[in-house]
């Protein structure tokens, strides 16, 4: 089993067209992923590689295809109203991929998105990938393997490298989920846990955290009081200076609250095994499965 | 992006944030000549991206013209926190009966800007946070209704008791929240905003940070920035598009995403070494970066070794092995350069890499082991 998605999981793709989003586009059609339809305002009735239907909005090919996902690709300055529209049209699951939204214009998205049901994932995240079933956004089918670990993360090339060790080792994964690098993201670590914790195909949780925020603190409360699986924690940035931007706009110390060591701290007090290097995530899962 | 306090000022001013005059100077006979047509004590205030400025010497009284020109021979020219004062701003003296702090940010635990409050002004907020928690009062703003005349008018009482006041305060308060999302910023400070002994609200200081995900669209905000504020090679990596943060140790990291990035300088530190930088040369990998940033790390001369971690996804490990071939032979490289690639086309690179004479890793932990042990040699 896997959560969000599923070798049904029907993909819309905003922003096909683009160089990004056609690229991903290609990669996720040779995943296995069902790809129903694209949009790009102005190319509606075309094909995208002579199959994928390409339609002026998402209202339409919400209509003619029936879309359960959408992926954003669409630029940084037109990706705020990708979300609106796909969220206008009720699609259910929405991956934002794209980096450099200003962190206003998710003010007012989360509202939106709130009163209309929808789960949006990011944004500046690399999507999920569920092993051997489907791939939305832009982790690399290659290094992933199917089995039973969850992986979540606020992170990109950091979690391939965690996926990287678990696969070698001979942990594949159920599902991994990027939930992205922002000082507002929509959905948060928790209902990736609750959904892991719900999941009959996953037995633990890889969590990978960064500085910056308290969602970590939050999500090892979330551990403590309600998770029966193992989970195995990382933080990046224990070396990471205060008050400076590391990258990710959302990985910044400000406050003890936002250091490495707070987060770690939290984390120990809520029974998660913390790494203190991205090679320990194999042995520390040995330890406890 | 941090702008100096005149730019803040004069961006406010348009949204109707009612600033006491002021002008910026650098000289010393400029300082002069402003004081004299304010005819009147003023203050001189040096203008650099630090805080601490009053104890540092940068902000000065001066009774007359004279001994307003004298503080700005002093401050002008001098370090604050490591940078050169090249202009001070002079504002006339005000009379001060009491100060309040008043501050905007973005929240990431409501996901929306909270307005923050304290009768405790005049010293930094962070202080107030740490010693008198009970003195700070914050209300979260639903943006699609924006800051309602009652949250502001509850937060004004925190402050004052004189109706007059109360009505300045939201008044204050209304315009720093349209301004807010009008210039896109991440932080707004009015701090102190003072009260007069007769009982006027005076806005002495101000802070405004801009979200740097809004300079595209803000062109004129965009070229504010300035150049003498920033470290010359995070200047370099910024027109490069790469993310660099300069630390104090000796080696140097070339890693592609930020999480990695991190946890390749919490692994060096791990093995007993000591991060140089932070850098992210991003997700796609143009040789050209690669460049780049082997110019910005080599101009570091704490810098006595070099790792290249690369972990290819949409970064392809063949166009960084291009990009190290091509630097190395512009740059004649003085220090050791480990390389370690894993992932997209990782084949190629290393055949890109043997050819000149490299050779590759693929695991992270024995990288990191020999850097660490290259930059102790």
């Amino acid at each position: 089993m896997t959560i969000f998605v599923n070798a049904d999981t029907r993909v819309l793709v905003q922003g096909i067209t683009g160089r990004d989003g056609s690229f991903h586009t290609r990669q996720m059609m040779s995943y296995g992923t069902r790809i129903v339809a694209g949009v790009t305002p102005g190319r509606g009735g075309e094909r995208f590689d002579g199959t994928v239907p390409i339609y002026d909005t998402v209202a339409d090919a919400v209509r003619d295809t029936s879309p359960n996902t959408a992926v954003i690709y669409v630029p940084a300055a037109n990706a705020t109203s990708a979300i609106f529209e796909a969220a206008d049209a009720r699609v259910s699951l929405i991956i934002c991929i794209t980096e450099g939204i200003p962190v206003l214009d998710m003010t007012r998205v989360m509202p939106f998105v709130r009163e209309r049901g929808v789960r949006l994932i990011g944004p500046n995240c690399p999507g999920l990938i569920a092993p051997g079933a489907s791939k939305v956004g832009i982790i690399p089918g290659n290094i992933c393997r199917p089995g039973r670990i969850g992986v979540v993360s606020r992170s990109g090339t950091l979690t391939y490298e965690i996926i990287h060790q678990l696969s070698t080792h001979g942990f594949g994964q159920s599902t991994c989920v990027g939930i992205g690098g922002d000082p507002i993201i929509a959905t948060s670590f928790i209902p990736c846990l609750e959904a892991f914790e719900a999941d009959s195909g996953t037995d633990a949780v890889v969590l990978i955290g960064e500085i910056g925020g308290s969602d970590e603190q939050q999500a090892a409360g979330f551990v403590q009081r309600t998770m029966t699986k193992p989970v195995i924690g990382f933080i990046a940035g224990r070396t990471a200076p205060p008050g400076r931007r590391m990258g990710h706009a959302g990985a910044i110390i400000s406050g003890v609250e936002g250091s490495a060591g707070g987060k770690i701290a939290a984390f120990e007090q809520a029974g998660i095994s913390v790494m203190q290097r991205p090679a320990d995530v194999v042995p520390l899962l040995e330890e406890r499965l | 992006m941090n702008l100096h306090e005149y730019q803040a000022r004069e961006l406010l001013e348009r949204y109707g944030i009612p600033f006491p005059s002021g002008a910026v100077a650098t000289t010393p006979d400029e300082v002069r000549a402003i004081a004299q047509r304010f005819a009147g004590p003023v203050v001189i205030k040096a203008q650099v991206h630090a805080g601490g400025r009053g104890k540092a010497g940068g902000i000065k009284l001066a009774r007359d013209p004279a001994e307003a020109a004298a503080h700005a021979g002093r401050i002008l020219g001098t370090t604050i926190k490591g940078w050169t004062v090249q202009r001070v701003l002079v504002v006339p003296a005000v009379e001060i009966a009491s100060e309040s702090y008043v501050g905007m940010i973005v929240d990431r635990g409501s996901q929306s800007p909270v307005l923050v409050v304290s009768p405790a002004g005049g010293i930094d907020i962070e202080e107030v946070a740490s010693g008198t928690p009970e003195r700070i009062h914050r209300i979260a703003i639903d943006p699609r209704y924006g800051l309602l005349p009652h949250q502001a008018t509850a937060l004004a009482l925190r402050l004052y008791r004189d109706p007059a006041q109360v009505r300045a305060a939201g008044d204050i308060m209304q315009r720093m929240y349209a301004a807010f999302y009008a210039l896109g910023a991440s932080l707004l400070e009015i701090n102190p905003l003072a009260t007069t002994p007769q009982g006027a609200l005076v806005p002495l200081d101000a802070k405004l940070v801009i979200d740097d995900n809004e300079l595209a669209r803000r062109p004129e905000i965009a070229a504010l920035r300035d150049p003498a504020a920033e470290d010359a090679s995070e200047r370099l990596a910024r027109e490069a598009g790469l993310s660099f943060i300069k630390l104090e140790g000796s080696v140097g990291c070339c890693v592609n995403g930020a999480g990695l990035a991190m946890a390749t300088m919490d692994l060096v530190k791990f093995y007993g070494g000591q991060p140089a930088n932070f850098l992210d040369i991003g997700g796609s990998s143009n040789p050209q970066k690669v460049v780049a940033a082997l110019q910005i790390i080599t101009a570091d001369p704490a810098v006595k070794a070099i790792l290249f971690n690369i972990f290819g996804g949409i970064t392809r490990c063949d166009d960084v092995a291009n990009g190290i071939v091509q630097a190395t032979r512009e740059l004649s490289l003085k220090v050791p350069l480990v390389i370690r690639l894993t992932g997209t086309n990782e084949v190629e690179a290393v055949a890109i890499l043997t050819a000149a004479r490299f050779s590759a890793l693929t695991d992270m932990d024995d990288a990191v082991r020999r850097v660490v042990a290259l930059a102790a040699a």
